[in-house]
């Protein structure tokens, strides 16, 4: 790992500040991807914020929605009794990431901040019709991710929190990869209180994305059969040692329709 | 041969070991810190194959806190010599294999991903690191040979001049004559195809190694995470370093895991070595977990057909193997070995088939060199075996277990000669198959797999019949196949004057805990307390001489031969006593820790014939030297052949392919059990590595470029414990008649069977969908390919991996 | 490199030390501390060699920047044998052969202790989830699973008697 200069502000706008003065500055959260990809000399930034000192974590369940404070730990969002009431997909979804050391340290804002192609979050927050709020605005979900590892945060934006509308019903399912345990495949598929349906796909492609023909058959008839024909084509998907496009095409649909059986 | 008497063998005795394990004070190489310690890391080749055309490496050393940089041109400067092979395996036109140089560091070409090009030495890793970056190095690159099975077909990218068509060997053994004439006659023919996937061991603790050199005694110690410091250390001494024997000291110290990947002599102990006594300094340097990936030995990774000729009952008359292996770029130490000694010998497995013809040729890719990992070419072998009869069974109608019971070695057969090489000496292989028919759970396989079936699973029981061959020896015999070496192990027993014991021994545990289970011996034999027991290995200066621990060797050949030495001790012990209680010798017993005069009350206890041996003022000086402490040095009159059934229950998810391991179950004999508690750890470890390689690790490469693409735990899937169930380890007891303690080798076991009883119970689960083949490892979208092809459902084109 | 000061508590012991700015934990207690018990398996939080308990729950040291444990309570193997006397759970993982290289085990059982700490009942699936970051590869980890089982009844069998 190279040299870095590390700050640890206390406030928002010291971060933002500690990033505009940096050469090439790097918000860090919980440090589960950033510190191994320096390790790996992947990324050599010269400062790191550690946005740790913000001491921004929590989570507040109502019954319209619950919101997410960037800095909670998966584990605090899984053992949530509000959230496991409100959004039970949404405490099942954050158990279920990588393993019981990283859901001490990963957060909602770090993850969604990153935007792996595999990572879980991705799925909540376009699948559940989420808000992103940030240090200067409020995005919403279906515009926040935008590419491979990329977002719609400004270099020095950060984000506070996530707002999720509580859903009628609501389940996610994930095929994890089997060694990083990542998503090779998973799908969030909510219907919302509004009546709209959204299936949220991540692992499967560059970006999560939603499949607007299963969502519209299921906004007809909610039910695993509705969508049983419907396929996501290939073309475009992942491609790695442990799964193909036309794999990937296919957990989509198998998860998708598990998803909706399981919403609740 | 019966179980030795005593309290402590045969029983759960809990490690010694242990202790300091669970304080944190295992001593790893890692954990040795010696004063003004410098620091190496090792450039790699970043390309499967490149001409070198220059290093540069001046700016890299004014990089602050740099030693020293070597490379090639260091090493030939200094006469540091190629890292040897010890096994030669004869071409089978006569001519010897291909025997290419493996330098320390690349000279002229790389030829894999991670092959070493420079040492670098700096006071701390991280300024070797920033160096190490700074090195210019300018490649040719050529066109890089990754796919095995084309890898020797003509057209084919050249790696050595030294081996035309990227031949190693083409070997064969048996009777191809009578194995013709035996498919000739066939009432049915079976035919497998079949890949054994490639592997990494991956012990917890990477390797790792420190050089020390101290001038003033002009002497050279290596601190390595390996199972063998003497055979290091001897291979220091003739072929790399050429320093005088007894200059050498190697150590190694606790070692968290080996597996076989530590058995081999490395680039780094050379350059560690060089480096600490060119520049006065110890140097570390601990692999980093992907770099293992890299510059560890790979495993198993083969091609291969087999066809089986059977006649209208289902017996096997004929068997013919064909396998490609894989050498990677380099031969490693016991490369050659693998697949021809250790896969082919062994292929008639537990059956009695007479007519055997096994061909192995083994090519050189542009990878990392293959060698031996936990089962060695028996797990190979035993794929290949089951997979075929597996099919046999299923192609011919017969029921999988009667296939099995009708070319069983039946019991009175023993000693049993086998067509290729061995003499099998006891087995009773029908009894335990029906034991393990019984732990499998076969008579209520249909109403289980109709409940899974109501549930949307298919379940599937699989099982794998194996015999092996561990604890090698005699030397002699291996001598004439090709190896290198000694087969032979070393066991002192030094009696201190207060009547505490130390053993010396060559074997080494890296989790195998001799610590406890040679202490269970002597304190049975001797009559000793347990705790004042201690075992001594893994330092050649504190142990004079010794091979290792490999091959499920330690307890058969090492404690056969610490067990002579307590014999000796006995023997010598009963002198002295009659001495004292003015006996004969000869009437003299020993029980229990107490000299006795048979049939008398007359008596003296082993302390105070320890006391008298040390302090011989009453004692017989013109027959007997004083002292107590004797050495054997056991060279096994023949293998120990261990055989067992291992069991797996899996089910199957039709729509996602995944596989769920619902049970693993293991029937074995491994004769004696000094402490079964120990024997069931080996055989859980084992079946944990064989259900990882059957079901999730695979070492991939990138077909054209030839880059790993699993070069770390986020690609390479270890299991983990959400992937293993609950074991079920039973046995059946025919002692080894070839070793003093009745006891077979017991450490490869579930490794060697593990993979093919998964195999087994996969395709024992996809049968009713039409599925007959697949290859391991049998990952989800193997499964749903499998499935998917085997409905006749068109489909895409496969991806990669 | 800058050098910062960090006060933590570790092993229930106030600590003051220098380290290296940018360093990881694993490496102050390692190279720093002589606390050797903490393995490095991978360095890149995929092997859970490293596990420490940090504010009670179990982390990656190896992923920790030494800088963020200010003010922070650190709990190593070499903390659980405070007074000379084992841990139920080095006493279970002895008496149930759940070591075989040692390497996994100091990372094992403090993900364990962990576990035990906020869950004094664990089902066998909370064991599992509870290791499944940490990789062994000798036992096929059913031995470590019981033997943290075990453990969890004897630490509840001493509180009910306490």
């Amino acid at each position: 790992m190279d040299n870095f200069n590390y700050h640890r502000p206390s406030k928002p706008a010291d971060a933002a500040k500690a990033m505009k003065k940096a050469k090439d500055g790097k918000f860090m959260s919980g440090g589960m991807t950033l510190l191994p990809t320096m390790k790996q000399g992947l990324a050599s930034p010269t400062d790191i914020i550690d946005l740790g000192g913000l001491k921004n974590s929590g989570v507040t369940a109502a019954a319209a929605k619950v919101v997410v404070k960037a800095g909670t730990v998966h584990a605090d969002v899984a053992s949530d009794k509000g959230v496991k009431k409100a959004i039970p997909a949404l405490a099942k979804l954050a158990s279920g990431i990588g393993d019981p050391h990283v859901r001490n340290r990963g957060t909602i804002g770090g993850s969604i901040a990153n935007n792996d192609p595999a990572a879980d979050y991705p799925a909540a927050v376009v699948g559940l019709g989420a808000t992103v709020q940030t240090s200067a605005r409020k995005i919403p979900g279906d515009k926040f991710f935008t590419g491979m590892f990329e977002t719609a945060l400004k270099s020095d934006e950060i984000v506070s929190a996530v707002e999720f509308p509580v859903p009628k019903r609501a389940a996610y399912v994930k095929f994890p990869n089997p060694a990083s345990r990542y998503a090779m495949v998973g799908v969030m598929v909510a219907e919302l209180k509004d009546g709209s349906v959204r299936v949220a796909v991540t692992g499967a492609g560059p970006k999560v994305f939603r499949v607007p023909e299963m969502e519209k058959a299921l906004q007809a008839k909610f039910s695993a059969d509705a969508i049983a024909g419907i396929q996501v084509k290939a073309k475009g998907l992942n491609s790695d040692i442990h799964a193909s496009p036309e794999y990937r095409a296919h957990l989509v649909n198998v998860l998708a329709r598990r998803a909706v059986a399981a919403a609740k | 041969m019966n179980k030795p008497e005593g309290a402590l063998i045969g029983q759960r005795i809990r490690r010694k070991e242990d202790l300091r394990f669970i304080t944190g004070e295992g001593r790893y190489v890692d954990d040795i810190r010696l004063p003004y310690m410098a620091h190496a890391t090792v450039l790699r080749s970043p390309h499967a194959h490149a001409r070198i055309k220059s290093v540069r490496t001046k700016r890299a050393a004014r990089m602050p806190g740099v030693l020293a940089i070597y490379t090639s041109a260091d090493m030939q400067e200094a006469g540091v010599g190629n890292l040897p092979v010890g096994w030669i395996v004869p071409h089978t036109n006569g001519g010897p294999m291909a025997r290419p140089p493996h330098p320390v560091l690349a000279s002229g070409r790389v030829r894999h991903v991670g092959d070493p090009i420079a040492f670098i030495v700096a006071e701390t890793r991280a300024d070797a690191l920033a160096a190490m970056n700074r090195i210019d190095v300018d490649y040719e690159m050529l066109k890089p040979t990754v796919d095995l099975e084309t890898s020797i077909e003509t057209g084919a990218s050249q790696i050595w001049d030294e081996a035309p068509n990227n031949l190693c060997y083409d070997w064969d053994v048996g009777d191809k004559a009578a194995v013709d004439k035996a498919f000739a006659a066939a009432h049915h023919v079976t035919t497998v195809k079949l890949i054994n996937n490639r592997v990494h061991a991956s012990p917890m603790e990477t390797r790792g190694v420190i050089g020390h050199y101290d001038p003033s005694s002009d002497r050279y110690t290596l601190y390595t995470s390996n199972q063998n410091p003497h055979v290091i250390r001897v291979l220091l001494a003739i072929s790399t370093l050429k320093i005088s024997e007894e200059k050498i000291r190697v150590v190694a110290p606790d070692v968290g895991g080996g597996f076989g990947m530590k058995i081999y002599h490395y680039a780094e102990e050379v350059l560690a070595v060089f480096a600490a006594h060119k520049l006065r300094r110890p140097v570390k340097w601990v692999a980093e977990r992907s770099e293992a990936f890299v510059c560890d030995t790979h495993a198993r990774d083969h091609v291969t057909t087999v066809s089986l000729a059977l006649d209208a009952e289902g017996v096997v008359k004929g068997l013919k193997v064909d396998t490609i292996a894989n050498m990677g770029a380099y031969l490693s130490t016991f490369a050659p070995a693998i697949p021809s000694f250790f896969y082919a010998y062994p292929m008639p497995g537990p059956y009695k088939v007479r007519a055997v013809h096994v061909r192995t040729r083994a090519a050189f890719t542009n990878t990392m060199p293959v060698d031996a990992y936990r089962g060695a070419g028996r797990p190979e072998c035993t794929y290949v075996l089951e997979r075929a009869m597996d099919a046999a069974a299923r192609e011919m109608g017969i029921d999988r277990i009667e296939m099995r019971r009708r070319n069983l070695i039946p019991a009175e057969a023993f000693p049993y000669k086998t067509p290729l090489l061995w003499t099998y000496d006891v087995g009773e292989f029908h009894k335990l198959l029906d034991k393990a028919y019984e732990v499998g759970g076969f008579a209520t396989l249909a109403e289980r797999k109709k409940k899974a079936r109501a549930r949307g699973r298919y379940l599937g029981l699989g099982f794998a019949f194996y015999m092996e061959a561990c604890g090698m020896g005699p030397s002699k015999l291996l001598g004439r196949e090709g190896c290198l070496g000694g087969q032979y192990e070393v066991g002192q027993v030094r009696v201190n004057p207060t009547g505490t014991v130390t053993v010396l021994t060559g074997s080494h545990t890296h989790g195998q805990g001799h610590e406890t289970v040679y202490a269970q011996i002597v304190a049975d034999t001797l009559g000793v307390d347990f705790s004042q027991v201690e075992i001594v290995h893994g330092d050649t200066d504190r142990v004079a001489y010794g091979i290792g621990t490999y091959g499920s060797r330690s307890l058969a050949v090492g404690g056969s031969a610490m067990k002579m030495s307590l014999d000796k001790v006995i023997e010598k012990g009963s002198k002295i006593a009659a001495h004292l209680l003015e006996a004969d010798a000869r009437d003299i017993e020993f029980k229990r820790g107490r000299f006795t005069v048979a049939g008398t009350d007359r008596t003296k206890s082993f302390k105070e014939v320890v006391a008298a041996a040390y302090n011989p003022v009453d004692y017989p000086l013109d027959k007997l030297e004083p002292g107590l402490e004797e050495t054997t040095w056991f060279d096994p009159p023949d293998f120990t052949f261990p055989y067992g059934c291992h069991l797996c229950e899996i089910e199957v998810d039709p729509e996602t392919g995944r596989i769920e391991v619902k049970a693993l179950a293991a029937v074995d004999d491994f004769g004696n059990q000094v402490n079964p508690m120990i024997v069931e750890g080996q055989i859980h470890g084992g079946l944990a590595q064989g259900t990882g390689q059957a079901l999730l690790e695979h070492c991939v490469f990138d077909r054209e470029t030839g880059q790993l693409l699993s070069g770390s735990f986020m690609d390479y899937a270890m299991p983990r414990a959400d992937d293993l169930p609950a074991m079920r380890i039973e046995s059946v007891v025919t002692p080894c008649r070839n070793n003093p303690l009745g006891v077979k080798g017991c450490g490869e076991a579930g490794a060697i069977a593990g993979p093919a009883a998964l195999v087994s119970a996969v395709l024992d689960a996809l049968a009713p969908l039409g599925v007959a083949a697949i290859d391991m490892p049998v990952t989800p979208e193997k499964v749903w390919r499998a499935i998917q092809s085997a409905q006749s459902i068109p489909l895409p084109l496969a991806g990669r991996g | 490199m800058t050098k910062v000061p960090v006060q933590f508590t570790l092993n229930g012991r106030e600590q003051n030390e220098f380290v290296d700015s940018g360093s990881t934990l694993l490496a102050a207690l390692r190279d720093k501390l002589g606390l050797y018990g903490t393995k490095a398996g991978c360095h890149q939080g995929t092997c859970g060699a490293c596990t420490v308990i940090i504010d009670g729950s179990p982390q990656l040291s190896c992923l920790t920047l030494a800088e963020r444990c200010a003010g922070k309570s650190v709990t190593t193997l070499e903390g659980l044998t405070g007074n000379g006397a084992l841990h139920p759970l080095q006493q279970a993982f002895m008496e149930g052969f759940a070591a075989q290289c040692g390497f996994c085990t100091p990372g094992m059982i403090l993900a364990a202790k962990s576990l035990l700490d906020r869950n004094p009942s664990p089902s066998r699936d909370d064991v599992i989830d509870a290791i499944s970051g940490n990789i062994c590869r000798c036992t096929g980890y059913d031995p470590i699973i019981n033997a943290i089982l075990t453990a969890a009844e004897q630490l509840r069998g001493a509180r009910k008697s306490a």
